[in-house]
């Protein structure tokens, strides 16, 4: 089953952050904010985007590095959301 | 009224003095210190680093998170005379082993996490030898980690007496230099005085304040947050890096500590207002809002003053080598039809400004020209670069010594300036500036790199935005995310370019430079 949520994700991110990026080079697995390929304004926007689009609230505490760091990460916090 | 003879000590003693059992400093979530406590703390930091051998005239490095124990290490690093130099704990190992070298420190405060990286570092800089002393803190917040890291050196005696004058220096701070290497901007006590003097009379702050500390302590917005309150016996409460990140829980953090003064940068003001849920809160004891280092989009300031009525919002401009030296209030109503940013304003009373030709001459009224500040603000100097000191200054006519800020202006009948833009290649992005040769000399470290060149451009919303356009060497392909990992590697995150294009090769101007406006305007 395609994972609809981690290819909003990803195009978001790809469109938002790395204009001119070769989509196939970002994986589920890169990792993100640990890698500087997002700093700290472009997490704050990543969740607002993320409210926005799938309808649920990250607390303060869930926006983290531990959190986010992948596309495989976001879209898990995400499904969790939607699930409760 | 102060006499001419006071330093950032001095004021420290007169509070402690006058407000010994009242809150000095809070750091978030759960740290504070008295007036009392925060001389004793920094007596003891005074001690240690003399029977360490720091000298009246040495510097001593803080390599810390932002805490009440870099804090208490500043003030102890004073008090004997030393300047500090805080050096930015977020950034690569290799810019704070240059920095601590470059300066020549006696003695490092630092973390436990950066001792072997910045061992590391200073090896590779070919820093040989025993190196400063180093007072290493297991952990950082509310002070009780440099009690301990002195603790654990054993019991000392009260150095001897020692008052800095106005004229030695009180710290330096490190900014970008376009030649990949951050320079030092040193500053006196006279200059960190006359600034906070000046504060005083314009704002007349209160002993009942609550300051905020969003910026971190190497970038010179901390000047305001930490000696204005330390004068009037106030409180300053430290936010560190991460949570002044968080929209969300920085709201909450302004409201429950019931701030009454905030400085930043006009960014985090507009991260706040757009992201920050601030109307889940009240700031009603919010007094003053301060905005400095780089223009605030009219969009974004006025979304800002509609969730916080209340306080005076006040743009502050200068660079570090003058601090503050225009100041501009903002209605309390945004004009509804503004687009254009508000002016950066009036000179500080205690200050001198004209607006200059490139040969030093007054430009026609009402012309654009470069913006130049006399008066006693102005730093000493570049840390060990007499060439770029003699560089920063016109001397006029009459010997008088101007600082040139590099930043094109016009002035208005009334005295009111306009910032218009930059003589150099120097930016300003988040309220840090950038020297854009300092990116390009860091992309520059990538061994495919065969081209670099780095530019500023507007935002869709008119905020400075980096692309750097890049030539690889042969038969390396070009990758967005790993010049973007590369440069995390290598540059502060607020240096990292938004955008990357690859070229084959960059264009160049007849004259074989490379053509700075074609890039600028590409597409």
């Amino acid at each position: 089953m395609t994972d609809h949520i981690a290819e909003t994700v990803k195009s978001y991110i790809l469109e938002a952050f790395l204009p001119g990026a070769n989509p196939a080079e970002l994986t589920d697995e890169t990792p993100l904010i640990s890698a500087g390929i997002l700093d700290s304004l472009a997490t704050v926007r990543l969740v607002a985007f993320l409210e926005e689009q799938f309808k649920i609230e990250v607390a303060a505490y869930e926006a983290t590095a531990d959190n986010l760091d992948t596309i495989t990460q976001v879209a898990s916090l995400v499904r969790s959301k939607l699930a409760t | 009224m102060r006499a001419s003879g006071t330093t950032l000590v001095d004021y420290l003693a007169d509070s402690a003095r006058t407000r010994r059992g009242h809150v000095a400093v809070e750091d978030v979530p759960d740290g504070m210190l008295t007036y009392g406590d925060l001389d004793a703390l920094s007596d003891r930091v005074r001690d240690h680093l003399h029977y360490a051998g720091v000298r009246p005239g040495d510097r001593v490095g803080v390599y810390a998170r932002k805490s009440i124990d870099a804090y208490a290490a500043m003030l102890g690093a004073m008090k004997l005379g030393a300047a500090y130099v805080p050096v930015d704990i977020s950034a690569p190992a290799w810019r704070c082993a240059f920095i601590l070298a470059d300066c020549d420190v006696r003695a490092v405060v630092l973390e436990r996490s950066v001792v072997e990286g910045w061992r590391t570092e200073r090896a590779a800089l070919g820093e040989l030898g025993e190196g400063p002393t180093l007072i290493v803190l297991e952990e950082t917040g509310g002070g009780q980690g440099l009690a301990r890291a002195l603790d654990a050196r054993g019991a000392v005696p009260p150095a001897p007496a020692h008052t800095p004058a106005p004229d030695d220096l009180a710290y330096i701070l490190y900014t970008s230099g376009s030649t990949g290497k951050p320079k030092g901007v040193m500053l006196s006590h006279r200059a960190a005085v006359a600034f906070v003097e000046w504060c005083s009379t314009a704002f007349s702050p209160r002993a009942d304040d609550r300051f905020s500390s969003h910026a971190p302590f190497h970038f010179d917005l901390s000047i305001l947050d930490l000696y204005v309150p330390l004068k009037h016996g106030a409180t300053v409460v430290l936010i560190d890096a991460d949570r002044g990140k968080e929209p969300i829980g920085l709201a909450q953090v302004i409201a429950e500590r019931r701030l009454t003064v905030w400085y930043s940068t006009p960014t985090i003001l507009s991260v706040l207002g757009e992201f920050g849920r601030m109307e889940r809160h009240d700031y009603s004891a919010l007094r003053h809002v301060f905005f400095a280092g780089e223009v605030f989009p009219v969009k974004h300031l006025r979304a800002v003053k509609e969730r916080l009525p209340h306080p005076e919002f006040h743009n502050l401009y200068g660079p570090t080598e003058t601090n503050v030296c225009t100041y501009h209030r903002i209605p309390d109503q945004v004009e509804p039809d503004r687009t254009t940013p508000y002016p950066i304003g009036r000179v500080c009373e205690q200050l001198r400004a004209r607006v200059v030709e490139p040969d030093g001459r007054d430009v026609t009224p009402g012309g654009e020209g470069e913006l130049v500040i006399r008066g006693d603000n102005v730093m000493l100097g570049y840390w060990n670069l007499p060439d770029r000191t003699d560089q920063a200054f016109l001397v006029d006519a009459d010997g008088e010594q101007w600082y040139r800020t590099g930043d094109i202006v016009t002035e208005d009948a009334d005295g009111v300036f306009t910032f218009v833009g930059r003589r150099d290649r120097m930016m300003k992005r988040r309220g840090y500036r950038i020297e854009l040769g300092e990116v390009e000399a860091g992309l520059y470290r990538h061994a495919a790199v065969r081209e670099a060149a780095v530019v500023a451009v507007a935002g869709a919303d008119g905020s400075a935005r980096l692309r750097a356009f890049v030539a690889m060497g042969d038969g390396h392909v070009g990758s967005v995310l790993e010049m973007k990992r590369f440069s995390a590697a290598v540059l502060p995150a607020y240096m990292i370019p938004d955008q990357f294009t690859f070229v084959d090769a960059l264009p160049k101007t007849s004259t074989d430079k490379v053509d700075y406006q074609r890039l600028a305007g590409a597409p």
